[in-house]
């Protein structure tokens, strides 16, 4: 019998070694208790949250979490059935009317997760004979749906304008095609040249799905993200966000224009064949989505935030992603895994959690110490980061 | 030469410049395995052979080929 387990040898091999060093396991950690969007008990230790997407800080909401738990009293733990049957209860449509609002646009359509709202729009909307072309660093869920659909997938350069224009030259004129596009990287959290991408994807007579995930709440004059801030939101056919980010709570969702938006519901596999989220977390969500349609301040708070962390690390010696702060993400980049590893292990004991992001998850083979900064992180928390990092950091020796 | 044998020279070439390893390039040479390139440096040789032939090489193609031979006679393919 072939072991069909014997291809993640390597991987297994490879993850033993790292453990053997003496460090923890920096993927099963456990939060024993959640204190605040910034602060959680792990190993028994209080711990600063620099590794969330709690981006607003919106999980501890008062009206986020009374909205959830009305919803939960009133309406029941569960849906038990899909959006197209049994399982679209009031607080799905109002959430999508939520959505709505927020982005100004006519459609909108919730999934239970954004791993999905990607997977179920590309999968769906790029059939056999059609081009999807996207950045070669796109998230999982990207090429996830691309696998799942029969598209031909035509790759480009990261945020390589001419590369796009290249590439969409050489394909036939008259095929569909489907430009995709992030306007936040998650790994290094730079920003996409989105205005000079979507005028050349325009011009070869492409639409344009833009994964927004990463910018919602906080990027734009509404918050509608990175195509918004540079004045081209009008020119996406289709936005894919998330609601486990800036949101507070989980689910995915598309938002357009197109007049034929709805056929969707029926089409759209990922859509139709799973549960529907709870009506608690639809509530949560629809409460959250409102609230973070006003909230100016913490928004130039998280600016602050960012753009003080940035500064700090780099006056530190740290080599990071970005050459100046572009989103809530600042990335550290590490010389190898291990070293990587020793200093998240550093950090984590001296009370401070960063995500630690390896290959295949991040571009060019890097180890990153990923930071997510939130908008209730206060600046004594993001002084006491800094002083955390030059500890550790001396600590591993890599400043 | 013939037309094959230009283009095996012409692909050859541009595999040079990523050839660390010093392989000798044959027909039968694989990407992964005997020239051992990760998927970066894949990524990086597609994107230069797109370019000089003026052509795209999708992701569907390039998971079916894994040698140089069959890199050729794809790339005769997308210029005839």
């Amino acid at each position: 019998m072939t072991d069909l387990f014997s291809k993640f040898d390597a991987l297994i091999a490879q993850r033993e070694g790292l453990l053997s060093t003496g460090v923890m396991d920096p993927f099963s950690l456990v939060m024993e208790k959640v204190l605040s969007p910034t602060v959680a008990v792990v190993n028994g230790n209080e711990t600063i949250l620099l590794g969330t997407y709690n981006y607003m800080g919106m999980t501890f909401d008062d009206d986020v979490i009374e909205a959830g738990k009305k919803a939960l009293e009133e309406y029941g733990a569960g849906t038990t059935g899909s959006r197209v049957l049994n399982g679209t209860f009031f607080h799905h449509r109002d959430v999508e009317n939520a959505l709505k609002e927020f982005y100004d646009m006519e459609h909108a359509m919730v999934f239970s997760t954004g791993y999905q709202a990607n997977l179920g729009i590309i999968s769906t909307i790029a059939g056999k004979g059609d081009y999807i072309i996207l950045d070669i660093d796109s998230h999982a869920s990207i090429y996830d749906g691309c696998k799942m659909g029969d598209a031909e997938i035509v790759a480009f350069r990261h945020n390589d304008v001419e590369a796009l224009e290249k590439r969409l030259k050489r394909l036939p004129a008259d095929a569909g095609k489907l430009v995709i596009l992030e306007g936040v990287y998650s790994m290094l959290g730079d920003v996409a040249p989105l205005k000079e991408m979507i005028r050349v994807s325009k011009e070869a007579g492409a639409m344009i799905l833009v994964d927004e995930a990463h910018s919602m709440g906080f990027i734009g004059e509404n918050g509608r993200g990175v195509a918004e801030e540079q004045g081209v939101l009008d020119d996406v056919d289709f936005v894919i966000g998330t609601f486990s980010k800036s949101v507070g709570t989980v689910g995915g969702f598309c938002v357009s224009n197109h007049p034929k938006f709805e056929i969707m519901r029926l089409v759209c596999r990922p859509y139709v064949f799973t549960a529907a989220l709870p009506p608690s977390v639809m509530a949560s969500s629809a409460a959250s989505i409102r609230k973070l349609m006003h909230n100016g301040n913490k928004r130039a708070h998280l600016w602050e935030n960012s753009k003080t962390l940035h500064k700090g690390l780099r006056d530190l010696g740290f080599q990071l992603g970005t050459p100046e702060a572009q989103s809530a993400i600042i990335a550290v980049i590490m010389p190898d895994l291990e070293k990587g590893a020793a200093i998240w292990q550093a950090l984590l004991e001296n009370g401070l959690y960063v995500n630690l992001a390896r290959p295949p998850a991040t571009p060019a083979g890097m180890t990153l110490l990923r930071c997510s900064l939130c908008a209730e992180h206060t600046s004594e928390q993001v002084a006491d980061i800094l002083d955390r990092f030059e500890r550790a950091g001396k600590a591993v020796g890599i400043i | 030469m013939t037309e094959r044998s230009e283009m095996f020279e012409g692909l050859k070439g541009l595999i040079e410049p990523f050839n660390k390893k010093g392989v000798a390039v044959t027909d039968a040479t694989t990407f992964a395995g005997d020239l051992e390139w990760d998927s970066l440096t894949v990524m990086d040789f597609v994107a230069e052979v797109e370019d000089a032939f003026d052509i795209v090489i999708t992701m569907n193609m390039q998971a079916e080929i894994e040698n140089v031979g069959q890199l050729v006679d794809a790339v005769n393919k997308l210029t005839a």
